[in-house]
């Protein structure tokens, strides 16, 4: 991932210049820079022919394109149903108070940021979390602190 | 003489639990001893307490080993018998008792292995489809009984055919694979572990109506299914099984791989094609029936990943194959997917039919806590809550509708004793109303009303009266909402009043004893 970059930008939106690649343009913007920037809107907006409003619309719609930069990592903790049977509450409360930001926030030290998701698919190993990509069963918060090197 | 089969799930459940460390330590083992051994990489068979669960190729069968961890790898090799062996994998009651029909490949075979694919039975039933008229395709889907198993239950053959009848210059074939309920895996674990599958379902659905696109709406929170359908699909292409000429036959079709973006609603079919559009996935009003005006505006199936994965099988078993599994109406295997507070949780792939006590008592073996089962949730954050009482339900569509739930996408989620069904009828109202798309008032703020009602119940305020208030904003969001989401949020909080009132009374309690202390 890099620093934001208004020409590098500009050559990921532009890959996805396509009847309905939007959503592919601003994955290529988040895998890029980790989020997307609200500077690329008007060249976005310019690249698909919509207006302002409707990319931040779209923007602001789908729970992954964060608009600041996250931590140095990304842990995603799974907080439905079938992780709730198993704790993934207590996870996130012990995460909390160990780490002093709480869900969709991140640490004062821009080391971690923590995002709620629902469902990673890994139900039946629960409670589950995606760590800078990478998926975890079983999880409890020392492990998930361990991983983060906490 | 061939070498020696090893293998190993890359399947991200068994991933999220060592298996990348356990065929890295199986690696190193087999150069160290200098052995004649081929390492395969594979999906998972669903038996997710026993991964990693290695498996080693031997005359009488292939031999399994779990769960194991690096440190059980080095006697994988030794004369001994392992402490960690298992037998033949397939004689494990927990498989032996299921029949693997739309699984049967799954966690047994290379997923990027075409030619494995081929040996295993692939692509007997896109052979069969380019025998046949796109019509004929059509009348054995419907004839099959085939119903969308993505939730709604809806009869596939209806679909094909409103899509192939429409006048169009395009036509479509969208997979769901938004995966979103709580509790499923099984999309997940197919579209891993035997992505030609879902391939070939959806080029024979494509043959069917006409259409020459095929496009998969993956949800993101699946980063190793994405990988493994990028290389499948790019496999698929070098092959000729995609491409403009499918298989030599001289029609086309290819498919776009597409993803989510962490929405929910976006698995509601309407508001996935808005997805595909580039908008925001707001639900749209029907009609038009996407089969007769869906992506773009031109006839759309849209279907879910196990519907079209269970395509092939229909046409290369015939129809009546696949119809003799089940019962009543709902025909064909039920891939349910067993999590949450269990022993043994995994993916159970059976003809309709089985009762709850069988699928959580039988297969789950109890809870993982080991304290006694209070409630199941079925069919996803929209399904009912289900106390012990009703577990000799059988699961099928029918007997389930009857009693006020659903099957949806199979999903059965184990809560031991500690749950507090308050809670989560809580929860129900906060996930509708952080998932809704808007466009509803009573699901978009409605629900927030819901949830600040229920923390009243929880804290012992007027509750009587605050549960008489949930019932009424349950009876406007059934009546008031565009689309499921809104619609049957309900269903999980009525179910958890009706079943499991002592979790609100408790509250009630509280309430009445407060009351005389200041009486
Ligand atoms: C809120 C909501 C979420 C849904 N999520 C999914 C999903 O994740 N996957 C899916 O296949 N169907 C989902 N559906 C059902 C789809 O709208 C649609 O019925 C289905 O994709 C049709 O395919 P099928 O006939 O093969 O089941 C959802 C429906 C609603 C109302
Ligand atoms: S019920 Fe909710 S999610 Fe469905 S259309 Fe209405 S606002 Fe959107
Ligand atoms: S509910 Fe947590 S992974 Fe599915």
């Amino acid at each position: 991932m890099t620093d934001w970059d208004v020409g590098a930008a500009f050559e990921v939106v532009q890959q996805h210049r396509q009847k309905g690649g939007l959503l592919g343009a601003l994955h290529g913007l988040l895998d890029a820079f980790g989020y997307v920037d609200p500077r690329a809107i008007p060249m976005v907006a310019d690249v698909f022919n919509l207006t302002r409003a409707e990319v931040t619309g779209v923007v602001s719609f789908y729970k992954d394109f964060r608009t600041t930069p996250p931590g140095r990592h990304v842990l995603k903790l799974c907080r439905a149903e079938a992780c709730q049977a198993v704790g993934c509450e207590t996870v996130a409360q012990e995460l909390e108070t160990r780490l002093g930001v709480g869900a969709d926030a991140t640490t004062a030290d821009d080391a971690v940021t923590v995002e709620t998701v629902y469902c990673l698919g890994n139900c039946a190993l629960g409670p589950a979390a995606l760590v800078d990509g990478k998926l975890y069963g079983r999880v409890d918060a020392p492990s998930l602190l361990a991983r983060l090197g906490r | 003489m061939s070498a020696a089969r090893i293998f190993v799930p890359a399947d991200a459940a068994a991933l999220s639990v060592g298996a990348h460390e356990v065929a890295r330590a199986v690696r190193a083992e087999v150069e160290r001893r200098e052995l004649d051994v081929e390492l395969v990489r594979t999906g998972s068979r669903g038996l997710f307490w026993l991964e990693p669960l290695v498996e080693l190729e031997a005359p009488e069968g292939r031999i399994g080993f779990g769960s194991l961890t690096p440190d059980d790898v080095p006697a994988l090799f030794d004369d001994e018998v392992h402490p960690k062996a298992l037998g033949r994998v397939e004689e494990l009651p927990w498989l032996a008792r299921q029949e693997r029909v739309t699984f049967a490949r799954c966690g047994v075979i290379d997923p990027l292995d075409l030619e494995d694919y081929e040996r295993h039975g692939g692509l007997g039933g896109l052979r069969r489809a380019l025998e046949l008229t796109p019509a004929e395709i059509v009348e054995a889907v419907t004839e099959s009984g085939l119903r969308g198993r993505g939730g709604a239950g809806f009869p596939a053959g209806i679909k094909w055919r409103t899509a192939a009848a429409t006048e169009a210059d395009a036509r479509y074939v969208v997979c769901n694979a938004d995966e979103g309920d709580s509790g499923t895996f099984a999309d997940r674990m197919l579209m891993e572990g035997d992505p030609f599958l879902l391939i070939e379902g959806m080029v024979i659905a494509g043959i069917a109506i006409g259409a020459r696109q095929g496009v998969i709406y993956l949800r993101s929170e699946y980063p190793h299914a994405h990988r493994k359908l990028a290389r499948a699909l790019a496999l698929a292409r070098a092959e000729g099984l995609l491409g403009a000429s499918v298989l030599g036959s001289g029609q086309a079709f290819d498919i776009e791989l597409r993803l989510g973006a962490g929405a929910y609603i976006c698995g509601e079919e309407t508001s996935l094609l808005e997805s595909l559009e580039g908008k925001r996935g707001q639900v749209r009003a029907k009609p038009p029936l996407p089969a007769i005006a869906g992506l773009f505006g031109r006839p759309t199936i849209v279907h879910n990943v196990l519907t079209l994965a269970a395509v092939p099988t229909i046409l290369a078993g015939g129809a009546e194959f696949y119809r003799a599994f089940g019962t009543g109406r709902s025909r064909g295997t039920m891939p349910i997917q067993l999590a949450g507070n269990v022993r043994h949780g995994g993916l159970i792939e059976l003809p309709f039919g089985l009762t709850l006590r069988e699928i959580v008592e039988d297969y789950g073996g109890g809870t993982r806590t080991g304290r006694p089962v209070r409630a199941v949730q079925v069919g996803g954050p929209l399904g009912a809550y289900w106390p012990e009482a009703l577990f000799d339900t059988p699961l099928d569509y029918e007997a389930f509708a009857e009693r006020g739930g659903m099957v949806g996408h199979g999903g059965v989620v184990v809560f031991d004793d500690t749950v507090d069904l308050a809670r989560q009828a809580r929860f129900a109202f906060q996930f509708c109303a952080e998932e809704s798309c808007g466009k509803c008032t009573p699901c978009r703020i409605g629900t927030l009303r819901g949830a600040e009602t229920i923390d009243r119940i929880i804290q012992g305020e007027r509750v009587a009266a605050n549960l008489a208030l949930v019932e009424d904003l349950c009876e406007v969001l059934r009546d008031g909402s565009l689309c499921a989401l809104g619609g049957l949020t309900p269903v999980p909080v009525e179910s958890a009043i009706r079943h499991f009132p002592e979790d609100f009374e408790r509250a009630a309690t509280r309430e009445a004893v407060h009351g005389e202390a200041i009486g």
